[in-house]
């Protein structure tokens, strides 16, 4: 009870902003919220808000365990750009592969990158940052090589579903989402694991000294944020039917390490919230839809997006708080 | 009377789902010692920190020196003129210690720090305890007995009006502890007012003038050392009258009658660390009771470092029941092993500070158990449950955040992660430090009745009167050596120190002939 208390007033200040921005749209945008059916298939803003952001909402998921270890993960752009020239090759050289084939692959790919971001930081102690800065840089080398340093189009029908294609109704990466955060709930919350991942972030010599392995939880991290990477590079690849090595996922990390601190997990570690990282990415995602709804230039809309985040993370500082109500205290006074 | 130094009335102050101060008050002359007394969580450092501005109160006043006062931080407080040093020691790790020593009032020249002035301040800071080490060094290569003194040391170097000691004593031993009390009885000599808290009564008949309790958040009388006996200050503190007092505080337990048997359970054989510990034998069989004696610095914490393999061995051979298992490469391994090892550095080392006090409490068991095999929550909260009942762990609620809890439970609870783990050989380093009497007894009791069903315990204390009166085995330790072993009837404090002493003179005296 006091728990869920507890989690629920951590999720208060970006769960306002994304009220505040709904209501915003409601005053002044009605249609903001219109949704329609073609073909037995919901349309919308607000259908678009959760396809649009599905990529930031996966990515979040898996940096939010990075970040719950005391780590930061800043190759997942990059990740996506390899996977995205994986299946790209893999499609050109036999339009035909089938989906299974081209899916493991890719994902293989992936997985072999984030466990080795996952290895330097915790068995070669090499400070995340600059651990993950390695592959951020050096893997976009190797995805243009890849391709062959050009763009490669990928129409393959089967691999189009992923980013295009609608199940019961709802697009396709939306439901891809909230099955990812099922099986994390399943897979971390409901385990140990969540236990383990926390204590590292939080003491990590007291974790190891109380016998958790934190070497391998590190590993699993960071294996998991590759995998999730890889499939995020594969609904937007799937998305474009293209794959771009020097476009593809850039400055997405930033993204989804807004999302992830936004949702209320510290960037120091510890405590991490799964569902305040979707909430993040909602938020984020909110805002840029709307923006682009009142046709605002997309060159300018980073800068409400740091005034967003700036905003939610002064008020969930509690020193803030105190300081700001105190401020107002004492203009009372005088 | 003269004015008081120090004036803090009907101070208040809640936290969430607990009231820590309740209208409690003290008051302090300039020149005395003045003892802050009171069970684990009585509210003693709430009182202290919002006297400095770590907390600030809900309600009261404070004057000092009859001036109101209501410091924002503590640095302002430090400008006041009151000098504090926490129960946790709040040093920055990774800077070196003349840094720590001189941090918030370093001088500079032209904007340069001046290093020189800075490292002899420092150097001539630790003089005065007589503590002599290299100050460049990184405070966090130090034990906690040194970081506490360099925390001293920090809050003795300024000129304050008052100085504040919350559990300075806890890891200190005899010796220091009668440094640390020339220095005080000469401040005080010079007008200094000192609150001084601590659970040792010895240290409070010793150097103290009066005695303020606490319980519960209240105050509950002001008294003059000399003519307030001890039970009736135990009395006081947990407010019980004095012949409920069986004989809290007193010898009255006496060593374990369970006698072990049989051969040895765990036995290392020439284990030694480059640079850390020579090479040493240690056995120790179920049900036993053991204990590392010596001094700061002598290997005590090294030992069990080796024995729970946090540190690796260079050498040697462990054997468990008779079979060479070989030397534990992780703590991990030694846990598989049923080995538990409560560290003395509760902060660092021990609390996970931002989770619940049910999480930190299952959470040894649990890595033990692996990723697969989950404590269910209705378990979890079973154990948790249990160890607050059993060992009278003061929180809110079991969800509580360890990190809230007053300093003393926080040890109880990280004691509770051990023996969450039904351990076959707990390892305790400085386990009672910072519990108060009540408390201290109940635990020694508790661990009587495990070694009774087999067991072992290895203790690592400072006073040597816990090891006299729980061991039936002691290794004395000195300069990283294992320089004796004493047994049964031969454990006396008296025999420990000689122990220590004696191989000084030996080294001594083999100079001389050379
Ligand atoms: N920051 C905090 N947040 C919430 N509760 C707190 C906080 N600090 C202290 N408390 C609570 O206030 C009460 C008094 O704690 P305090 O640390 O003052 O005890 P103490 O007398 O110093 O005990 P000890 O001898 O164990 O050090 C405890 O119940 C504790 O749980
Ligand atoms: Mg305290």
């Amino acid at each position: 009870m006091k728990q869920s208390l507890k989690s629920s007033s951590s999720l208060i200040w970006p769960l306002a902003g994304l009220g505040l921005l709904l209501l915003f749209n409601a005053v002044f945008n009605p249609s903001f919220f219109s949704i329609s059916i073609v073909d037995g298939n919901l349309y919308g803003n607000l259908i678009d808000i959760f396809r649009n952001g599905s990529i930031t909402m996966i990515l979040a998921l898996g940096m939010c365990l990075v970040i719950a270890t005391g780590g930061v993960d800043l190759s997942v752009g990059t990740i996506m750009a390899i996977t995205g020239a994986v299946v790209a090759i893999i499609y050109q050289s036999d339009p035909d592969t089938s989906l299974f084939v081209a899916l493991l692959v890719a994902l293989g790919v992936a997985g072999v990158a984030g466990a080795l971001n996952g290895a330097l930081v915790a068995y070669a102690r090499i400070q995340p940052i600059i651990a993950t800065l390695i592959l951020m840089v050096t893997g976009r080398g190797i995805a243009s090589f890849i391709t062959g340093e050009k763009q490669i189009a990928v129409e393959n029908d089967a691999f189009g579903y992923l980013g295009t294609g609608h199940l019961i109704a709802l697009p396709f990466s939306m439901v891809l989402v909230f099955l990812l955060y099922g099986l994390m709930v399943l897979g971390v919350r409901k385990t140990p694991v969540a236990l383990f991942i926390e204590a590292t972030g939080d003491n990590e010599d007291a974790a190891h000294f109380s016998g958790v392995n934190s070497k391998m939880i590190k590993l699993l991290v960071y294996l998991v944020c590759g995998l999730f990477a890889g499939l995020a590079g594969l609904v937007e690849t799937s998305n474009i039917a293209n794959s771009d090595p020097s476009q593809l996922g850039i400055y997405r990390e930033l993204d989804a390490i807004f999302a992830v601190v936004v949702g209320g997990t510290a960037l120091s570690g510890g405590r991490f919230s799964l569902i305040g990282a979707i909430i993040g990415a909602l938020l984020l995602q909110t805002l840029t839809t709307t923006l682009y709804s009142y046709g605002v230039d997309s060159a300018l809309s980073p800068i409400p997006k740091a005034v967003l985040i700036v905003t939610v993370c002064l008020l969930r500082s509690d020193r803030f708080r105190k300081q700001f109500t105190s401020l107002y205290a004492r203009k009372n006074v005088a | 009377m003269p004015d008081p130094l120090l004036s803090m009335r009907g101070i208040s102050k809640a936290f969430p789902g607990v009231q820590a101060l309740s209208e409690a008050n003290l008051t302090l002359y300039r020149g005395e010692v003045h003892a802050l007394m009171g069970e684990n969580g009585a509210g003693k450092s709430t009182l202290i920190k919002t006297l400095t501005g770590v907390h600030q109160r809900d309600a009261g006043e404070v004057l000092f020196e009859g001036k109101p006062i209501k410091p924002a931080a503590p640095l302002e407080a430090e400008g006041l003129g009151i000098s504090t040093v926490f129960q946790e020691v709040n040093l920055i790790p990774h800077l070196s210690v003349a840094e720590n020593i001189s941090l918030g009032r370093q001088r500079s020249r032209f904007g340069f720090m001046q290093w020189k002035e800075i490292r002899e301040r420092a150097e001539r800071a630790l003089k005065r305890f007589d503590v002599e080490i290299d100050v460049t060094q990184e405070v966090c290569s130090y034990s906690v007995a040194i970081q506490q003194m360099v925390a001293i040391a920090r809050a003795v170097d300024i000129d304050a009006k008052l100085l504040v000691l919350d559990e300075p004593t806890s890891s200190l031993d005899e010796n220091e502890v009668e440094e640390l009390f020339a220095v005080m009885r000469k401040l005080c000599a010079q007008g200094m007012g000192i609150v001084f808290i601590t659970h040792f009564l010895d240290q409070v008949y010793s150097i103290t003038d009066r005695i303020t309790v606490l319980r519960n958040g209240q105050s509950i009388g002001e008294y003059e050392t000399a003519k307030l006996p001890r039970i009736e200050l135990i009395s006081h503190m947990l407010g019980k009258p004095v012949d409920q007092l069986a004989d809290t505080g007193s010898d009255g337990l006496s060593r374990s009658e369970a006698a072990s048997q049989g051969e040895a359970w765990l036995e290392a054989k020439d284990l030694s660390k480059e640079g850390v510990m020579s090479s040493f034998d240690f056995e120790i069989r179920k049900g036993e009771a053991a204990g590392l004696a010596g001094l700061l610095g002598s290997g005590r914490t090294e030992t069990a470092k080796l024995l729970f393999g946090i540190l690796k061995s260079d050498t040697g051979e462990t054997s468990m029941a008779g079979n060479s298992v070989g030397n534990p490469k992780s703590p991990r391994q030694a846990i598989a092993r049923k080995i538990g090892f409560c560290s003395e550095d509760r902060k660092r080392e021990g609390i996970i500070p931002n989770l619940s006090v049910r999480e930190n409490i299952v959470l040894a068991l649990q890595a033990r158990k692996g990723f697969i095999n989950t404590i269910s929550r209705q378990e979890q909260n079973r154990i948790a449950d249990k160890f607050i009942k059993r060992l009278r762990i003061k929180t809110p609620s079991r969800e509580t955040p360890i990190r809230t809890l007053s300093g003393g439970n926080q040890q109880k609870a990280l004691l509770a992660r051990w023996l969450a783990t039904d351990p076959d050989l707990i390892i305790l380093d400085e386990p009672t430090r910072g519990i108060d009497i009540g408390a201290r007894d109940e635990i020694e009791e508790l661990i009587r009745e495990l070694q009774k069903e087999g067991m072992a315990v290895l203790l690592i204390s400072s006073e040597l009167e816990e090891i006299e009166r729980l061991c039936e085995r002691v290794w004395v330790l000195r300069d990283r050596q294992f320089v004796g072993e004493l047994s049964d009837e031969e454990i006396s404090e008296k025999a420990i120190m000689s122990l220590i002493a004696h191989s000084d003179e030996m080294e001594g005296s083999d100079e001389a002939e050379s």
